[in-house]
């Protein structure tokens, strides 16, 4: 007899583990052909809840750390995924995607991930300044993470739109909770078995699966929330979370024209819009006007 | 340490009065719009009226900008932006500055009086601190004309189109100039209103800029009220919103242009906590304490309304500081010894006297100094309350006014959990001898500004903005530039 094949349940993923949806509902996915590939969670409001509370947890820590640590630990990302690469394609092949796709999928993520690695320990330098203010004052402005991003992935892409959106809101030091592809959503859950293994403390990112028509309303409303980034383009959901954001002024930031294939899709931007500008003044002991010079 | 005042100003100390003189100034009797390099009447006719808030006596009738008025305005800019503005080369656009900048500094004894007159503000204040500042953006945005993409380096900027700004009353020239001065360096045009309670020192500025010879349209400026602002922000014609004002009316802007695509900096309220440790040096932190509440009589976001006394230290700076508070001269804005003027207007008046009713219910214990103050006008004296909690409403909202709600701390931990327990996240002040604690404290603390041992210090130079419900995007510096262009 033919090997029985052990079919894998797709779970979410929060603070570092890996629970049903609370809902207990879930949706099928099928293919292009209308095979079932696989039962989805439906997340709930009160998964996105829990993923906050989580995200505001591990803030505290993964803000703190030092920014060659962080940019280890996105390496490490890079590094299990590119170990795991044949997973996620046969993932989007799956998922209807050809092989070709697939692969340059895959490893166009695996180079964003490496990308924004890179950018840990940097932004700091290029968005940082020292101001010189007319008075006796040491003045300069750094950048900060914001805190809590709450992210709504693109729907066309299973692994790159993710990890797009992701690498640049915890490369500058912010937690996030991710919804993945309603239409593409098997690498997501994938995707968190690999940040398990990355030293990406529990709570950092947290992906949830479903529809963003039940929870965009809740990203953007809820009030531990810093930040709202919108990968889609469907314009309803886009005011309404622009409406919504500002009971606590959240950011909001709609990427609704990238192409995530695209090199320029990447940048140091994406970092600066989930990160805010803090200004120090301190006051200076005026050498200086004593004229002593070198 | 006494119990009654150590400095004693009323026998000894006597000040003569220093009165600034106002025969230089000529406010006219009606202001008209300034609309595409012109003042206009209003469409409709509709005239309102600023009064002095020091002695409540009528200083001029603003005209009123209604829909067809921002219309106008707004079609202006556009015009100017397209035909001209953005066409012309970027070191010309930055001499035009130059020259507004300069002409500020040559009218600036007039706009100093007038702001006193006009805002209730002190003229020590308007004199050194918001003219001089005005001038400076001026100055620093200028430069910034023709050197943009060294800001943003490997990137094109380019300039968003006609910009729709609204300033407050408490900085009412220096909110214009924040506004206006990056707008134009970075090859916008735009359409600004003014506060309907401070409108004069803009309108002063328009014909500053007619004088400079900025070509037609590029600024126009609408004067109004609440109604005038949101046809402001309703105006499709608008590519972006830049407000400084209440959290509450930046909370409805974003409302209104939420789906339109039009972009937005909002500066908004705040609650600063001014931390003052054992360690710092007292005298000098008291009179932090004092600058970073009375200055401008609280009518400040960034105001250090929210004091943090280390315990063991707490009876001491208490003592020094209501000592202090009775040397504060209260009264006539425009006498040059004035420390703290009359209230912005009634409504403002009004407002800070319901939370002084709701702080003495809270059980918080009230002080203010034995000063007196102007019969005519609208007055707040130097408030203190003392034993405050997290909990109290005095605490937790925005007065904009001169009251300062004193708590006390222990640990560091503590004070860090305590300072940012609030919505606002605008600014902050730490005192202390040690370096290291500084450091500390201003990494830890959830504020766009933290002044280290200083408070209440601005400069062109030096980006100033929000964290949380304080707004976002950040005003001067090099970091301001990038509200105003398309990165």
């Amino acid at each position: 007899m033919k090997r029985l094949e052990i079919l894998k349940t797709y779970k979410i993923y929060i603070g570092g583990k890996f629970p049903r949806t609370e809902s207990g509902r879930f949706y099928p996915l099928e293919n292009k052909q209308g095979k079932h590939l696989a039962n989805i969670c439906l997340s709930s409001r009160k998964d996105f809840r829990n993923a906050v509370v989580e995200a505001r947890k591990a803030f505290g820590d993964w803000s703190n750390r030092s920014a060659f640590n962080r940019s280890q630990i996105l390496y490490r990302i890079a590094e299990m995924l590119e170990g795991r690469k044949a997973q996620f394609i046969s993932e989007i092949v799956f998922q209807g995607g050809t092989n070709k796709a697939a692969e340059v999928e895959v490893d166009l993520a695996i180079d964003r991930l490496v990308y924004y690695a890179g950018w840990c320990d940097k932004f700091t330098q290029i968005y940082s300044s020292v101001n010189p203010v007319a008075s006796s004052h040491f003045n300069f402005s750094v950048p900060e993470p914001t805190g809590v991003v709450a992210i709504i992935a693109s729907e066309k892409t299973s692994l790159l739109g993710l990890v797009s959106v992701v690498a640049p809101a915890i490369a500058g030091g912010n937690t996030c909770i991710v919804l993945a592809s309603e239409n593409k959503p098997l690498c997501a859950v994938s995707f968190a078995e690999v940040l398990v293994t990355s030293d990406v403390p529990g709570g950092v990112i947290n992906i949830l699966t479903g529809k963003s028509k039940e929870l965009h309303t809740h990203f953007a409303s809820h009030m531990d929330v810093n930040a709202v980034v919108y990968a889609r383009d469907n314009k309803e959901e886009i005011k309404v979370i622009q409406q919504t954001a500002v009971n606590n002024m959240k950011r909001v930031f709609v990427y609704d024209t990238i192409d995530w294939n695209k090199q320029e899709s990447q940048g140091p931007e994406l970092i600066l819009d989930t990160l805010e500008i803090k200004t120090t003044w301190h006051p200076v002991e005026n050498i200086g006007s004593s004229k002593a010079g070198y | 340490m006494s119990k009654k005042p150590v400095l004693d100003f009323t026998s000894t100390w006597a000040y003569e009065p220093a009165p600034e003189s106002t025969d230089h100034i000529n406010i006219k009797k009606q202001y008209q719009l300034f609309i595409n390099g012109k003042f206009v009447n209003p469409v409709k006719g509709k005239y309102f009226t600023t009064i002095n808030p020091a002695t409540e006596e009528k200083l001029a009738d603003v005209a009123e900008a209604t829909d067809e008025d921002v219309d106008k305005a707004v079609k202006a800019a556009r015009v100017a932006y397209e035909k001209v503005w953005s066409k012309m080369p970027s070191k010309e656009r930055g001499k035009y500055i130059y020259r507004i900048a300069r002409l500020i500094q040559e009218r600036a004894r007039e706009l100093a009086v007038v702001e006193t007159l006009d805002s209730g503000k002190t003229i020590r204040e308007s004199r050194d601190i918001d003219i001089p500042l005005a001038a400076n953006h001026f100055f620093y945005y200028a430069g910034w004309a023709d050197k943009l993409e060294y800001a943003f380096p490997g990137k094109n900027p380019k300039s968003i189109g006609v910009a729709g700004q609204i300033i407050p009353w408490n900085f009412p020239l220096l909110m214009a100039a924040w506004k206006i001065a990056p707008a134009l360096a970075t090859g916008n045009t735009l359409v600004l209103k003014p506060a309907e309670t401070t409108p004069l020192t803009a309108l002063i500025l328009a014909e500053i800029i007619q004088e400079s010879g900025l070509p037609d349209g590029v600024v126009n400026i609408i004067t109004g009220a609440g109604k005038t602002g949101a046809a402001l922000v309703n105006h499709p014609g608008i590519n972006k919103i830049a407000f400084t004002g209440s959290t509450n009316v930046g909370k409805s802007i974003q409302k209104a242009i939420a789906g339109t695509g039009k972009r937005s900096t909002m500066e908004l309220g705040g609650k600063a906590a001014n931390i003052i440790f054992e360690d710092a040096p007292i005298d000098q932190a008291v009179e932090g304490i004092i600058n970073g509440i009375f200055f401008n009589q609280g009518h400040v976001c960034c105001a250090g309304s929210r004091l943090f006394v280390q315990e063991n230290v707490a009876e001491k700076v208490i003592l020094k500081l209501k000592d202090r508070m009775n040397t504060l001269i209260v009264g006539d804005p425009l006498d040059k010894n004035t420390d703290i003027g009359a209230i912005n207007s009634k409504e403002q008046l009004n407002t800070i006297n319901k939370y002084l009713k709701i702080g003495k219910d809270e059980g918080a214990e009230f002080y203010q100094p034995s000063c007196s103050v102007p019969k005519k006008g609208f007055w707040c004296k130097p408030t203190l309350f003392l034993n405050a909690s997290q909990s109290h409403r005095i605490v937790q909202e925005e007065i904009f006014g001169p009251v300062l709600a004193v708590q006390t701390f222990r640990t560091i931990e503590e004070v860090i959990e305590k300072a940012n327990n609030t919505p606002y996240g605008l600014s902050a002040g730490v005192w202390t001898d040690k370096g290291s604690k500084v450091f500390n404290l201003t990494s830890k603390l959830r504020a766009g500004v933290v002044w280290a041992n200083t408070y209440n210090k601005f400069d062109p130079v030096s980006p100033f903005g929000g964290y949380k419900e304080s707004g976002f995007g950040r005003e001067g510096g090099l970091h301001g530039l990038a509200a105003y262009l398309e990165v």
